[in-house]
């Protein structure tokens, strides 16, 4: 009795996550159905989503989900059959429905109440929609088309089930008579699905005896399809009573075929009745290809073995396709949490790793250092698998942005778009999560602050659609992801007065502009009149700088008045590890990350001299200010005779950090300092060595900026 | 906080810091680890002593003789790192204390301990939980949770005057 709750209770569990999941596709194919309302691809995926919801939730007793999405997907059901149109009424109550199905199931687990007045109100429209609807016969979707390329009402099978014909379509001689292109009953069977024509030729005379106005080919297609069998016959409905033609059913999706091989090629040869089994028995004997002994015994020619061949592809090519979306079905489930101690585990084993090639190194046995060398290579292997893992795209993301951009800027009266490039960029699961609050915040700050009202624009000469553009690339170690609006943008001379007022800062202060714009992001800052639901309570840019600096990145603002706003976020790939340059003061151990390393050079007493005892060097004739860590970090020992000079490039800007010697590359795990040294500059972490002692790793932008502080001659010469 | 928070026998790790007897609630205490090698933070002040790797874990440590304003805990063949777990701000939080030897845990009844005397102590008393008495011999009982809380405040203001 137990154990079946347990299941029941199980089933429920994995019914919410898959609902979660099924519950965002269908908010993403809305959204993009809304812009392609004839797209018959979407409609289907809308649908099925649907209609795994409804099947699940019955299955798992949340019947009322059941019940009620069964009204919604009777609606698309008459979409997809082609009897109602999608307008953006209609998208706008599915959206409606889809966000009361998440209700619905947060309800079940006591996180919200269900207000059922809302269930009733949408599917009420919903039923008056689809009455509505049932009346008037959807306008021609596209114009040209012959009645029976129309998904026509019997003859539409199962969206889901698509089947594999063979068809052969032979004309009669005098086809061309009644003014008939065979090539466009075949490019219509072409939209129908998946498909592979082969004309054949065998039939046409030597040319001294063609006669132009016969038809003597003959195609075969081989044609994959949700189409029933009639309606492709429908297609050459007017050239029925001039052609010789064949459907058969060759491969159906269901069928408990998918261990075997397709047919071999002189089976399908004798399938057709093109070759007779005795004479290829006969032949087989020959250690030619098939197709090849029967082209040269004569018994079919080349086309024919042509248009098998074709079948057997295009088949082993539905197959695979079908095989594959089911292996992508088959994926497993994975509490994050065990992920996580995954990726802790491999964290120490790198370390581990690390004390082993270590100890390798100083013991200097081959046999041992062949295998240290052999664990080196698995345990890279295995960290980035590991890491890739939990690599998501981060498109999932930036869908869910495209229905807040259409909600509020209809909320506001304004005519916003949103464009996104780079969905596909790949992020660790915990940073994109981490990104989801800053990235709202600043996204309704672009559209409640940023992009004006559509006669604003049109008086400044704009277009009245404004548009907020997100995008995510790559960029070396880091991920950039950019918000760009094309609204008013910030108003420095406003932030200033804002700032004096709330007393950030003095009245008399000189400050550069990308110190104005970094005041949007201190707490409870906001140049609002007013505050709205929206924005205005000077929360959000302050939670944007918190989140992004955890994640160990960098947010840029730039904005021109008039023109608008770009806000970039500089992220880490991955949280949990980073590639390191071990560097060394008097005993002291420090990992600078290896992102931002450019070179090293040495620096020697006589080239200090040289300089004046100034903190510059002459790099291949370019001057670079460098930071002495010895003494920022206040190490009391004697210097050696001979220095180095790690330079690192940070926000376009070139600075030298000198250490006594540079070690060597390290793979490093990154360990928090906890709370205690939170606030500690010019320290992001620390990581444990292979003799097991702890490095620092360096945060080179907050140490610029501290060693800026400390000493200003340095912070006008690295110009921060 | 007073000794009569405490109300049944309790037990209590005792160490000394430059030949006095101290006591921590064993309930706070992880587990002692010899002292070897720890890395300094820079910029930090002279109590935070560095970090140390806990199996894998990087964890802060202490020199209680420089919090208490005694000398620098030197490193000798007794010298003991006592990882306790403190809770700060409702979070729980693992740190080192340096401590010249550890010596036995012991049981004290509640009123054994007395509330500390407000003068004469030379210790900030919000420090300590109370004065334990055993065979004549005083042990000061340290509330951990209180000592970090205030290193923490005390650190911090630190870091922001030199950083201003």
């Amino acid at each position: 009795m137990i154990g079946e709750d347990d299941g029941l209770d199980a089933g429920r569990e994995a019914f919410k996550e898959e609902a979660a999941e099924l519950l965002t596709e269908l908010e993403t194919s809305l959204l993009e159905l809304e812009e392609h309302p004839t797209d018959e691809d979407l409609i289907g995926r809308v649908f099925r989503a649907m209609h795994t919801v409804k099947g699940s939730g019955a299955m798992f007793g949340f019947d009322d989900i059941a019940e009620f999405t069964h009204e919604v997907e009777t609606a698309f059901d008459m979409v997809r059959m082609g009897k109602l149109a999608v307008t953006k009424e209609l998208t706008n109550l599915t959206l409606r429905a889809r966000d009361q199905i998440r209700t619905m199931i947060e309800a079940s687990e006591g996180k919200a109440t269900v207000d059922h007045n809302v269930s009733k109100s949408i599917i009420g429209s919903l039923q008056l929609l689809t009455r509505g609807g049932q009346a008037k016969e959807v306008q021609g979707q596209e114009s040209g088309e012959t009645p029976a390329k129309k998904p026509s009402k019997t003859d539409s099978a199962d969206g889901a089930h698509s089947i594999t014909y063979r068809i052969r379509f032979k004309p009669a001689a005098d086809l061309f008579v009644t003014g008939t292109n065979p090539i466009l009953l075949l490019n219509e069977l072409r939209q129908m699905g998946s498909s592979m024509v082969i004309a054949q030729t065998d039939a046409i005379t030597r040319l001294e005896e063609f006669n132009p106005e016969t038809c003597a080919t003959y195609w075969d297609i081989i044609l994959t399809t949700t189409h029933s069998a009639n309606a492709i016959k429908d297609v050459f409905i007017f050239v029925d009573d001039m052609c010789d033609l064949h459907v058969e059913v060759v491969d159906e999706e269901g069928e408990y075929d998918e261990g075997e091989g397709y047919m071999k090629l002189g089976e399908i040869l004798a399938a057709r009745g093109d070759v007779k089994i005795d004479e290829l028995k006969k032949l087989l004997g020959k250690q030619k290809k098939v197709g090849e002994i029967l082209v040269d015994a004569g018994i079919v020619d080349s086309g024919h073995i042509e248009s098998a061949l074709a079948e057997q592809q295009h088949i082993k090519e539905v197959r695979e396709q079908r095989q594959k979306t089911a292996d992508g079905a088959a994926s497993i489930r994975v509490p994050s949490e065990r992920l996580d101690k995954l990726v802790d585990l491999v964290g120490e084993l790198v370390t581990v790793q690390a004390r082993l090639s270590q100890t390798a190194a100083i013991n200097g046995e081959v046999l041992l250092t062949s295998i240290a060398e052999e664990v080196e290579r698995l345990t890279w292997e295995l960290r980035d698998s590991t890491m890739s893992i939990r690599m998501l795209p981060i498109g999932t993301t930036f869908s869910k942005f495209k229905r807040l951009v259409r909600d509020l800027s209809n909320d506001l009266g304004k005519e916003i778009q949103m464009t996104t490039d780079g969905a596909e960029t790949e992020l660790d699961k915990t940073v994109i999560e981490k990104l989801n609050d800053p990235l709202v915040h600043i996204i309704r700050n672009s559209i409640d602050h940023g992009v004006e009202r559509p006669d604003v624009r049109e008086a400044a000469g704009k277009p009245r659609m404004g548009t907020v553009h997100l995008s995510a690339g790559h960029s070396g170690a880091n991920v950039l992801i950019k918000i760009e609006d094309d609204g008013a943008g910030l108003d420095k001379e406003r932030i200033l007065k804002k700032a004096i007022d709330n007393g950030l800062v003095a009245p008399d202060a000189e400050l550069s502009e990308k110190e104005i714009f970094g005041m949007i992001f201190a707490p409870g800052f906001s140049t609002a009149a007013k505050v709205t639901n929206v924005s205005g309570r000077g929360v959000g840019m302050d939670v944007v700088k918190k989140n992004i600096d955890a994640l160990r990145g960098i947010v840029e603002v730039k904005s021109k008045k008039g023109a608008g706003t770009t806000i970039t976020l500089r992220l880490p790939l991955t949280l949990a590890i980073i590639d390191g340059l071990l560097v060394k003061i008097a005993d002291e151990v420090f990992v600078i990350p290896l992102a931002v390393v450019e070179e090293c050079v040495e620096l020697s007493k006589k080239d200090i001299e040289r300089t004046h005892g100034r903190h510059v060097s002459n790099v291949r004739g370019v001057l670079i200010p460098y930071i002495r860590l010895r003494e920022h970090f206040l190490i009391d020992a004697e210097e050696p005779e001979m220095e180095q000079i790690v330079i690192t490039e940070v926000e376009d800007k070139k600075v030298g950090f000198v250490v006594d010697y540079v070690i060597g590359e390290h793979q490093t795990v990154i360990k928090t300092l906890g709370r205690v040294f939170k606030d500690i500059e010019g320290v992001s972490g620390a990581t444990i060595l292979g003799d097991g002692t702890v490095a620092l790793i360096m945060d080179i932008p907050s140490l610029v900026r501290s060693v800026a502080r400390h000493e200003p001659a340095i912070a006008e010469a690295v110009g921060v | 906080m007073s000794a009569t928070a405490t109300s049944e026998p309790t037990q209590y790790l005792t160490f000394e810091l430059e030949e006095e007897t101290f006591a921590l609630d064993i309930s706070k205490v992880r587990e002692v680890l010899e002292f070897s090698s720890v890395t300094k933070v820079p910029r930090t002040p002279e109590f935070m002593r560095g970090v140390i790797n806990l199996r894998g874990s990087v964890v802060p440590v202490v020199d209680l003789r420089l919090k208490f304003g005694m000398t620098r805990t030197e490193k000798t063949v007794n010298t003991c790192v006592i990882i306790v777990e403190v809770s700060f701000e409702s979070e729980s939080m693992v740190l080192g204390a340096l401590a010249d030897s550890v010596q036995e845990v012991i049981e004290l009844e509640p009123e054994k301990i007395e509330p500390a005397p407000s003068i004469g102590m030379q210790l900030r008393t919000d420090f300590i939980k109370g004065m334990g008495k055993r065979d004549e011999e005083f042990i000061i009982i340290l509330d951990i949770d209180k000592i970090f809380t205030a290193d923490e405040l005390a650190f911090a203001q630190e870091a922001s005057q030199s950083a201003a």
